[in-house]
This record gives C-alpha cells, sequence and structure tokens, in this order.
C-alpha cells in the first residue's frame, strides 16, 4: 500500500520530443488522475506565414524528423487541395501518386519497426534478464515462431556474449538506470535474449530500408518533396538519340538500378515484418495478456484515411479508410466532413494560448487563432497546475469529442469497413492470444495493431511497385504537373487541406493562401489529438484517459506501467505542438505567475 | 595488429582488411594525411576493453530529432557498433530506457563521474523567449540545462543547423527567441555539424575524429570541420558539367530533368552551400538530393530558411522571355557567362573561405 502520491515522468524518454506526464494515484497505487503536458514550442506555422505555399512543405517537415516526410507529404497536398478546389481539373500524375504510397508506406513499415524494438521493446523486454538465457533455448524457441536464418544457438551466444561484455565494463549508457529487474516484465530470460538480439538486427535493417526515401526524395532523413508530383524524373528510358542509351549515374536516381533497389527495399521489409515483427509481437503479447484490460482511451476512433488507388479526393480508393468509430462502436463508421466548421475544432482552455472570443469555445483549423499566453510556473518547477492551463498542445475534438489517432483506429476502421487482410490478421491474432474482442481497446491492442497494420502496408508495398513498373514499361513517365507551378496562375484566394494518415494518426495541415503566399497555416497532428489536455468540458485526452483506465502502479518510484501506455500511442511532441496567427499582428503575449 | 576491437569487429564478420580500409577512408574523406588512417586504426584497436570508453551526453532542445534519427542512420560506424564499441552514450533521451526521476540521474551521474572529460552534443535551438519557458525538460529550462552540462563538458557538438546557427526556430521571425549553442556558450570549444539533418557519417566521422585525437578537427569560420565543409556541393556536383555547357532542366520532368542536367534554374543552392552531400551521398552512398532531382536547399548553410524561396533561383541566366524567344544558344552562353562570374566571386570567397551568400551572388 502507498500513500496517495503525485508523480511526475519528465522527460518522458524514447519518443520524440518533450513530454511531461504528472499523475495522481489513490492508496492502492492506482491513478486517479493524469495529465499530459508538451513542454516545448517553435512556431513554425508563424515562422510560415508569407512564405511561398511551395516553400511551406521544407518547413513542415521539419516539425518532425521521426516521422519525417509525413509533414512534407500533408503540405503538398494542402496546396494541391487549395488548387483542386478552384481548379477541379488540376492533378497528380499517377506514377507521382504511387511513388509517394510508396514513401509513405517506406516510412509506416520503417517507423513501426524502430518503434517496437527501439523506443517501446525495452518497456516489455529486461535487458539484463536476457545474461540469463540459455542460448540454445533461445534458439529453440525463435526456430519454433519463425523461419528467420538468424536463429542459432551460435548467433544467440554471441548477442549475449556481446551484451555481456557490455554489461561487465560497467558504463551502461542508454541502458543505466532503467526499470531492470521490475516484477512487472514478465518474459523469460530466452524471449528477454531473443528481442535484445533481434532490437539490434532492426537497428541495421532500418539503415538499409530507408534507401527507398533517398532513391525518390534525396535523403533520408527529411527527403524532398514538390508540390504538383514527386522531384525526381524517371531517368529508365533517357536516350541522347538512336543507340545512345544514358540513364545510370548521368540521369537521376530514379533508374533501373535505383528502382532494382527499391525492389530490394520491399523485399527487406516484407521480410522482417513477417520473419520478425509479427512473431515477437505475438510472443511478447502472450506474456502481457493483462494489458489487454488496460489503457482504454474511452472508444472513440478517427481516421483521416490514406494510400490512394486514384488520387487523394476519391477516399473511396483509399487503402485505408476514412472515418469516425464511436464508442467502441465498430458495428458503424460516421463520415467526416472537413469543411463543417462544427465538426472539426481545437480548445484551449487548458492550453498556453489564447482566443479573442473566449477560451471556452472550439474553433475551426481554417479560422484558428493562437497567441502564446504562458501562464505556467517559471521555471524550475516540480508541478504544473493541471486545474489551469499545463500544455503547449491545444485540444482538438471531433463534434466536441476526444478522438483517439493511429494505428488502432485505422485497423479497427479498417476491420469495420470489411478489409479482408486485417480482418483476417485481427481475428487470428484474437484467436492465438486467446483474449476477447474487448482487448483491442487496451494498451495491448494499440500495439499489436501497429504490428498488424505494418503487415498490411509492407504486402501492398510490391503490388504498387507493379503498378508503378507497369507504367513506365507502358511510356508514362509523367512524374510532375507542371500546370500551376508558377503562383502567379493561381487564384488570388484559395484555401485547401492537406491530409494524410502518418504513422502516429490522422494528420491535417490547413492553409489559407492570399495572392500566392501563405496567410495562414495550421498543423493538426496526430499526437495533438492524443497528447492534448483536458477540453472545456474536462475530457481527458487519449493519453489522459488511457492512464485513467486502470493503471495500478506497482512503485510509483518506478512507473513502468506509464510507460508501457504511453509509449503505446508512440507520441511525437514536436509535431504535436504547434501555433499560429491568422491576424498577424500581435504575435506572442506573455503572461508568467 | 590485435585488440578487444578487432576481435569484436571479426565476430561481426568484419575483417581487419576491411577495418583498415574504413580507417583510411575516413582519414581521406577528413582530409587527413594517411598516416592517419594508421594512427586512427591502431588508436580505435588498441583501446583495451577494460578502459572506460568516453563519456558522450546528448541533449535536446528545440529539435524535430532528425538529428538523432541521422545518426541511426550511419553504416560505418554503425549506432550499435558506436554504443557498445566506442563511447558510452549516457545521456540520450531518444534512444535510453531511462525515463524520468531515473533518466535525470543518469545525466547527473555521467557529468559528476564524467567531469571535464564528456563529449557534450546538443541538438536543436535554444530559446531565450519567456526566460527560456518554450522549452523544458524536467522543470528547467534548455537555457539552464544547457550552461550546466557545458560547464564540465570537454567539448561540445552543436549538431544540425539549429544548434549550429538557430536554425528553423530561428527563421523569420524567430517567435521563441531561438538562438545557437555558440551564443550561449564563450568558454568551450564547439564543433558545428550543421546540415538538416546533417550527413550519417558526418557526425560519425567527426566523432571518430574526436575519440581518435582527443581533439576537434580543423574547424572553418563558421566552425565547421573543413573536412566535410570545405567545398560547396556544386564544385563537386555529378551535374556540374551540364552547367557548364549551360543545360538547365526547366521543370521536374522534362528531357533535361530526365537526362540530369543541372538544377540551377529550379532554385538549386549547390553554389552556395559547403557540405558533402554531392560526394559521400546518403544512405550507404544510395543517392543525394540532387541525384534525387531536387535542388540543394542550402541547409548547411546560416539563416537558409530566409533565403528568398528554395525555387528560386540563385540569379537567372537570361531574362526569361528572351530566353523562351531564342532558344538554347543563347541559354547556353548566359549559362557559361554565370559560371565565370559565379566561379570569380566564389574563388575569392574560397580563398578566405568565406560562404557566399544568396545575396552576394543576387547582387
Amino acid at each position: 500500500m502507498n500513500a496517495p502520491q503525485r508523480i511526475v515522468v519528465d522527460p518522458v524518454t524514447r519518443i520524440e520530443g518533450h513530454l511531461r506526464i504528472e499523475a495522481e494515484t489513490d492508496a492502492s497505487g492506482k491513478i486517479t488522475r493524469a495529465s499530459s503536458a508538451g513542454t516545448m514550442v517553435r512556431g513554425i506555422e508563424i515562422i510560415l506565414r508569407g512564405r511561398d505555399p511551395r516553400d511551406a512543405w521544407a518547413f513542415a517537415q521539419r516539425i518532425c524528423g521521426v516521422c519525417t516526410l509525413v509533414h512534407g507529404m500533408a503540405s503538398i497536398r494542402s496546396v494541391e487541395d487549395a488548387l483542386h478546389r478552384e481548379i477541379p481539373s488540376y492533378s497528380i500524375p499517377r506514377n507521382a501518386e504511387i511513388i509517394r504510397n510508396l514513401m509513405i508506406g517506406a516510412q509506416y513499415v520503417h517507423d513501426h519497426v524502430m518503434h517496437f524494438y527501439h523506443l517501446h521493446a525495452l518497456d516489455w523486454v529486461d535487458v539484463v534478464s536476457a545474461l540469463k538465457a540459455d542460448p540454445k533455448a533461445t534458439s529453440a524457441l525463435a526456430q519454433s515462431i519463425s523461419n528467420y536464418s538468424k536463429s542459432s544457438p551460435g548467433y544467440f551466444a554471441d548477442v549475449q556474449k556481446k551484451v555481456k561484455n557490455f554489461v561487465e565494463q560497467g558504463q551502461l549508457g542508454i541502458f543505466a538506470n532503467a526499470y531492470w529487474g521490475h516484477p512487472a516484465y514478465k518474459l523469460p530470460p530466452e524471449a528477454n535474449l531473443m528481442a535484445v538480439a533481434h532490437y539490434l538486427e532492426a537497428l541495421a535493417w532500418q539503415r538499409d530500408v530507408v534507401k527507398l526515401h533517398a532513391i525518390f526524395g534525396g535523403k533520408n532523413p527529411h527527403p524532398n518533396f514538390v508540390v504538383g508530383g514527386t522531384p525526381s524524373a524517371i531517368s529508365v528510358h533517357t536516350t541522347d538519340g538512336p543507340g545512345k542509351p544514358r540513364g545510370g549515374q548521368d540521369g537521376t536516381a530514379v533508374n533501373m538500378v535505383g528502382l532494382q533497389t527499391v525492389q530490394s527495399v520491399i523485399k527487406q521489409m516484407k521480410d522482417f515484418v513477417d520473419q520478425v515483427y509479427i512473431p515477437d509481437l505475438l510472443a511478447i503479447a502472450s506474456f502481457y495478456k493483462d494489458w489487454g484490460a488496460i489503457g482504454s482511451s474511452g472508444g472513440n476512433y478517427l481516421s483521416f484515411g490514406d494510400m490512394p488507388e486514384k488520387d487523394i479526393w476519391t477516399p473511396d480508393s483509399f487503402l485505408i479508410p476514412r472515418g469516425v468509430i464511436l464508442d467502441g462502436d465498430i458495428s458503424k463508421v460516421h463520415p467526416i466532413n472537413m469543411d463543417d466548421d462544427d465538426e472539426i475544432q481545437e480548445f484551449v482552455s487548458h492550453a498556453w494560448y489564447k482566443y479573442q472570443g473566449g477560451d471556452d469555445k472550439g474553433l475551426h483549423p481554417w479560422k484558428g487563432e493562437t497567441e502564446f499566453n504562458y501562464t505556467g510556473p517559471k521555471p524550475p518547477y516540480e508541478q504544473l497546475d493541471v486545474d489551469q492551463k499545463y500544455s503547449w498542445l491545444k485540444s482538438p475534438r471531433w463534434k466536441g469529442k476526444p478522438m483517439e489517432v493511429g494505428p488502432l483506429a485505422r485497423a479497427l476502421i479498417m476491420y469495420a469497413t470489411g478489409n479482408k487482410q486485417m480482418k483476417e490478421l485481427v481475428d487470428y491474432t484474437l484467436k492465438t492470444l486467446d483474449v476477447p474482442i474487448t482487448a483491442l481497446f487496451s494498451t495491448l491492442g494499440r500495439t499489436a495493431a501497429r504490428g498488424l497494420e505494418s503487415k498490411v502496408i509492407a504486402d501492398a508495398m510490391q503490388g504498387m511497385f507493379d503498378s508503378l513498373i507497369a507504367n513506365i514499361k507502358a511510356g508514362d513517365v509523367k512524374t510532375f504537373n507542371e500546370q500551376y507551378w508558377d503562383p502567379a496562375s493561381w487564384p488570388k484566394s484559395m484555401k485547401g487541406v492537406g491530409l494524410m494518415e502518418a504513422p502516429r494518426g490522422g494528420l491535417s495541415h490547413w492553409i489559407v493562401i492570399e495572392n500566392g503566399r501563405i496567410d495562414n497555416y495550421q498543423a493538426i497532428v496526430p499526437s495533438t489529438w492524443n497528447a492534448g489536455p483536458r477540453d472545456t468540458a474536462g475530457q481527458s485526452g487519449p493519453y489522459e484517459a488511457s492512464l485513467q483506465h486502470n493503471h495500478v502502479l506497482h512503485d510509483p518510484k518506478q512507473p513502468l506501467e506509464i510507460l508501457r501506455t504511453i509509449h503505446s500511442y508512440d507520441p511525437c511532441l514536436a509535431c504535436a505542438v504547434h501555433v499560429t496567427d491568422p491576424e498577424g499582428e500581435e504575435l506572442i503575449q506573455v503572461k508568467v505567475k | 595488429m590485435q585488440g578487444p576491437l578487432i576481435d569484436t569487429l571479426a565476430r561481426q564478420g568484419v575483417t581487419r582488411r576491411t577495418f583498415f580500409k574504413y580507417c583510411a577512408t575516413l582519414a581521406s574523406l577528413m582530409a587527413l594525411p594517411p598516416s592517419a588512417g594508421r594512427a586512427m586504426a591502431e588508436a580505435m584497436a588498441a583501446a583495451p576493453a577494460a578502459s572506460r570508453r568516453p563519456s558522450v551526453i546528448w541533449l535536446p532542445f528545440q529539435e524535430c530529432t532528425g538529428c538523432t534519427e541521422s545518426i541511426t542512420r550511419s553504416h560505418s560506424p554503425s549506432i550499435e557498433g558506436l554504443i557498445f564499441d566506442a563511447i558510452s552514450l549516457d545521456y540520450q533521451e531518444t534512444l535510453m530506457a531511462a525515463a524520468g526521476h531515473q533518466a535525470e540521474e543518469a545525466l547527473h551521474n555521467a557529468m559528476k563521474e564524467n567531469e571535464g572529460k564528456y563529449l557534450l552534443i546538443v541538438d536543436g535551438s535554444v530559446p531565450l523567449g519567456l526566460d527560456g519557458a518554450y522549452s523544458c525538460i524536467a522543470g528547467k529550462t534548455n537555457l539552464e540545462s544547457l550552461k550546466e552540462a557545458a560547464k564540465g563538458a570537454a567539448a561540445i557538438v552543436a549538431m544540425g543547423s539549429c544548434a549550429a546557427f538557430g536554425g528553423i526556430p530561428k527563421a523569420n521571425p524567430n517567435p521563441t527567441g531561438a538562438v545557437a549553442v555558440s551564443d550561449i556558450i564563450k568558454d568551450k570549444p564547439i564543433i558545428n555539424i550543421p546540415g538538416c539533418p546533417p550527413i550519417p557519417v558526418v557526425i560519425t566521422g567527426v566523432l571518430a575524429h574526436f575519440l581518435t585525437f582527443g581533439s576537434l578537427p580543423e574547424l572553418d569560420k563558421l566552425g565547421r570541420p573543413k573536412a566535410f565543409y570545405g567545398e560547396t556541393i556544386h564544385d563537386r556536383c555529378y551535374r556540374r558539367p551540364f552547367y557548364d555547357q549551360g543545360k538547365f532542366a526547366k521543370t521536374f520532368d522534362d528531357e533535361g530533368a530526365r537526362k540530369g542536367w543541372c538544377l540551377f534554374e529550379l532554385g538549386c543552392k549547390g553554389p552556395v552551400t559547403y557540405n558533402a552531400c554531392a560526394t559521400v551521398k546518403w544512405n550507404g552512398g544510395t543517392s543525394w538530393p540532387v541525384e534525387s532531382g531536387h535542388g540543394c536547399l542550402g541547409c548547411s548553410e546560416p539563416d537558409f530558411w530566409d533565403g528568398g524561396g528554395f525555387y528560386r533561383a540563385l540569379s537567372m541566366p537570361a531574362d526569361p522571355l528572351k530566353m523562351a524567344a531564342t532558344a538554347a544558344a543563347v541559354g547556353a552562353a548566359a549559362g557559361v557567362a554565370i559560371t565565370f562570374a559565379n566561379r570569380a566571386k566564389k574563388s575569392s570567397a574560397k580563398a578566405a573561405h568565406e560562404t557566399v551568400t544568396l545575396a552576394d551572388l543576387e547582387k
């Protein structure tokens, strides 16, 4: 028994950005109230004002270097949407759409695998316990769940020796001071050793698979994009006249060598997901089934949808569908109207901003306004006053309701709309783990959904690549729509929304363009939906609600349970904090208590 | 040559020959004499396993984690190779197992135990506005954390353009009053590794230099290692011959774009950007921005965000209307003329090793 306590976790590590969690527990150690605070702001939307909308992607992309690409993509789509709304014939070449889908797909698989092994695994895997494992038994375990080639006793003995040498040197580096030995770690030593080996394998794997981004976007992190298509022309057929073929090093990276690299990356992704990620996920989950009853955000899920078979303006053609699920009822998927002032709104009653018309009203992002209004304690501080404003994140709501976004939302909406593969995968997982369907609405469900989604996407990428090759073979090498490239050719006033499903969830960039320049820019990002503070009505954001659902801390000084649930969302805080000011006058107002 | 590192590498399937080749390549990349490759190899191989690996503390401020992601993409040395064999990465929020109080404790332990010896890496800018409240970790401002950690550091690496030059948070109108590390810390050696993000091998190359020689490599006036930032992208670009011939891509997928012609007219900032992308390329030598059809953004130069537009050509070869009317010959001639003009400016600037700014070229 513990006395009621207030626990602060700051910094929350193994995430992107700066997140602080404050939680209050009762005498049983159960969390009664949790508060999620973003503690860093840069003001990228303020910086974007007045700039060339074609440049916006590069700025927006720097919102985050982990889910690199997604903000660039959403930004490009916002400008293209603005053009499409005014000029319905405006379109993106099919090849560019395929290349974008491939880049998004690679981002998902890369991001999800890295999240599972490098950001999340250490919440479930005890590295120190791996030293006690029998390499032979580990090999038997690995071979019983997968045909992955690196599974010999010798291989696991080598990994164990490497870790042992490391530990014996006494400098634990990134593994220092963690919760090793905490009773909430349930894996046998062999499963721990297997996971540690795959932690290292995944580090090597991820370096190679980002080559797909390097081919199409020049580099990773932060590949390049362009409004109207993709930047790299296709150099496969380039000649200097009859009998004088070119391409290769003289052309662009999208030549035969580059395309072969893409093909091999797609295979590497699929193999790793099939042979390592999914088997590990199921094996580890089988020891943590109780987490299928912990960490529900409350049952509301939202997806904007993505990966168009046709184009971004034809949601029916999306691999990942658009829609909302309410109160855990997967029998119905509700439509979303982006343009309706009363649907998507942001609230600031507990965020360090100020609205002209009062802080208790929600504002649609095209009408969004922001003025910094820091009322928190003067640093250094011990605690935030969570009854007042306490975060740099706003509180986005759909029809006034908090929404969880991300892999779980997408998996549920795919399941609910009858995606055959997702339905099979979910049913198989529930059966294998022997848990009820309600276990999906949990920390375990969230982590599992991320893996299942990786499989659906890794599988789909081969088809995308094949259709790109078929187009090139048929002579279609168009990747860019040069019409309306020049802002001088644009209508005077435009507005658009760039929607996408980032690995962490629904992402929307809202742009208002006047005379070819950015007049207002707003990004509502996945981690704002998930990590945002309470709203005017006092409704918790999904992080907070999840922590308030069945979390009993074994030891408040070692709040491993908090990390499990927070990491199950894969937080991305630099993304989540954004500001803008449509009036463009007084940008900053400061109040320090 | 024997030693724990050689053994480790052998276990990982890396031969001695490959290891030496790596050290030689690293030395030549960093413009060191050939003997340095051998010295590096010996220093790295001889480090006894029992001795302590140098402590590295990495503090994240106003950042996007792109720089951390970039170092995980380094092929040689790899991040796991660095962590297990070369350094003790004692604080790195994205990768470390501990959180909250335990993370703070790890930081303080590392600073105390390695006082005066640890290498401090900083990514992200530091906001001065609002007395620093725009960015806090564990309730402390970044400014306070930086000053505290800088005190006991042997040297500081400002990783990425935000830490080196203020980067995107400092872009106009700099809403949070963001500044670079060197604007705050004046009494420690600082090495700037700009780029958004920096190239993985540049990050690990500089770390290897520090670990091998215990000193910083030779720096230019902007605090960047000359080995990697000594030449412009343009000077080492495989498309340079087309520039010299006046052959320019006009859109992103015209015939010129497919043939790999120069991207100058599409806004490439290669001529004014000092970085190694054109030579070492990205992601294991797979490609780099210009090879994948997009002009260089100039991301390793100070204030590149406010350079006037990524698709605006540094200076127009000729009046665009006349260009359209008079075809390629004029374009070619204009291109050549520009080349000479830029070369003259650049060579004089290069002698003093100053950055040619966009404004300079547009004069």
